[in-house]
């Protein structure tokens, strides 16, 4: 295995495109030394992003929007007041993650790159309608948050393509988002579900909403008919009821040792309907 | 397999190793440097009995490259006593007997100091929280809770 701590993402992509073996980009290394360690995937080259210049910067944009750099780890999001002011849900999906060990190293990209269906901060950042900026061999694109997970720990970025930013849209007036997730303890485990719910209100009504689902697919994903569900209502239960169904009905999940399909799909109601009525409260400024 | 030489500063001294690349910070630790106070639990980032800090904040060791470290200081359990005198922390185990075959206590030791250097008076909530990847097997955790809210308060002058 060759290390490369690169110092500039034009080398980390001509490092990738070049190398003939397995490649890793190392974020904070949580899944990828695991996987290493658990002689899962077994790179020939790892290539540390975490020395290019601006990797742990989190700026706000002119437009409001906010850039968050490839190696910013779970505790350093949480301790950016601001962003946390904007943005709740997509925080404390990604403060969820592991240990404070744990969060002392891991990035959203890394979570998002990794393509576990249970990844915490994912649903939060396609809710949010993030995006991130990604360079490869034939250039730079920008491509939505929703568009990369492919299956299972697959995504849909190209060999030798490398994410160097993620974006936040600007919070704008009235707007709330929250992330829920269920495990059989208060701390340390994968998700059995997941939900985010982001919206904004304009008097009581709501205007816009986005719902995304974890761990209840091959991937996280945006269940467009719940946030539908939503949309024109004042949050009153015939609305949440039709979130429920709404999220339910999208749920295509597996039985494994930490749920049933069927309890998975049940759980995934339930959340949605909590979920929403948090980002409806912060959306009114009644919490945090 | 070519090796990496790798300066570093691990307890406030310069310290140098040759590694190889797939070698963890915590096999670094333990098998080069002789600190062997950092444990292996889990190699997994599960039980934190590993746990070191790096550029002054709390990592699993056993989840950082060894050649991560080049230019960086790492602290570990070694370094908490000064000139012999053990910490508040480690005299405030003791008293409780928060340990019992103790592999998980320097973990648990330097998580603890990360938190009081952040927060002096943390509720049992936020301790318990801190601590949730610091796993014993033995002694159950309100010995543990216990023994760093009373080194809290000894630190913060208030016992
Ligand atoms: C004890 C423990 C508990 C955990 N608990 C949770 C949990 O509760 N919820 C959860 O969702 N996850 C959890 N995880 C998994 C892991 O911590 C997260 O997925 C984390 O966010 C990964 O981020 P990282 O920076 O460490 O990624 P890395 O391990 O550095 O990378 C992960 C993947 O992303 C790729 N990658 C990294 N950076 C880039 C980039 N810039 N461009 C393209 N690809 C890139 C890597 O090559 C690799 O395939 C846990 C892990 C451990 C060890
Ligand atoms: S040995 Fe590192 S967390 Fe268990
Ligand atoms: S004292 Fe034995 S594991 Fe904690």
């Amino acid at each position: 295995m060759r290390y490369h701590a690169v110092g500039s993402f034009d080398e980390a992509v001509r490092i990738s495109a070049s190398a003939t073996g397995v490649t890793r980009f190392l974020a904070g290394g949580t899944d990828v030394l695991v996987q290493l360690r658990a002689g899962i995937v077994q790179p020939d080259d790892i290539i540390d992003i975490k020395h290019v210049p601006g990797v742990k910067d989190i700026t706000r944009r002119a437009d409001g929007g906010w850039d968050i750099g490839a190696a910013v780890s779970g505790v350093e999001l949480g301790a950016h007041a601001a962003l946390c002011r904007d943005w709740p849900g997509v925080v404390e999906g990604m403060r969820l993650v592991g240990s404070t060990q744990v969060q002392g190293r891991a990035t959203l990209t890394g979570n998002l790159c990794n393509g576990s269906p249970a990844a915490d901060s994912v649903p939060g950042l396609m809710a949010a309608g993030a995006t991130v900026s990604v360079t490869g061999p034939e250039g730079a694109r920008v491509m939505a948050v929703a568009d990369i997970p492919k299956s299972p720990g697959k995504t849909n970025l190209k060999p030798g393509e490398v994410i160097t930013r993620v974006h936040l849209p600007p919070r704008g007036a009235n707007g709330g988002d929250s992330y829920l997730r269920f495990i059989p303890r208060t701390e340390m485990d994968i998700a059995v579900v997941g939900c985010a719910v982001n919206l904004r209100i304009d008097g009581d009504t709501i205007t816009e909403a986005t719902v995304a689902l974890g761990a209840v697919a091959p991937t996280v994903m945006l269940v467009p008919a719940a946030g539908a569900a939503l949309v024109g209502s004042t949050l009153d239960d015939a609305a949440l009821d039709a979130l429920v169904i709404a999220a339910r009905a999208a749920c295509r999940p597996i039985s494994d040792k930490r749920g049933t399909a069927e309890f998975r799909i049940e759980v995934a109601g339930v959340l949605a309907r909590r979920a929403a009525s948090i980002a409806y409260a912060r959306a009114k400024g009644e919490t945090a | 397999m070519s090796r990496i030489h790798i300066t570093t500063t691990v307890n406030g001294e310069a310290a140098e190793f040759l590694t190889d690349p797939r070698e963890t910070l915590l096999d670094v630790l333990r098998n080069q440097l002789g600190l062997t106070g950092s444990k292996e639990g889990c190699g997994t980032g599960d039980c934190g009995a590993c746990s070191v800090l790096l550029d002054g904040v709390l990592v699993s060791s056993c989840l950082v490259l060894g050649v991560e470290v080049q230019g960086k200081t790492v602290e570990t359990i070694e370094g908490m006593a000064t000139d012999g005198a053990l910490h508040p922390l480690q005299r405030h185990f003791i008293e409780h007997a928060a340990l019992q075959c103790g592999f998980c206590t320097p973990g648990i030791l330097v998580a603890a100091k990360a938190l009081l250097a952040q927060n002096d008076n943390p509720t049992e909530t936020e301790i318990r929280y801190w601590l949730a990847g610091n796993l014993c097997r033995c002694t159950g955790y309100d010995k543990i809770v216990r023994a760093v809210q009373d080194a809290a308060a000894e630190m913060r002058g208030a016992a």
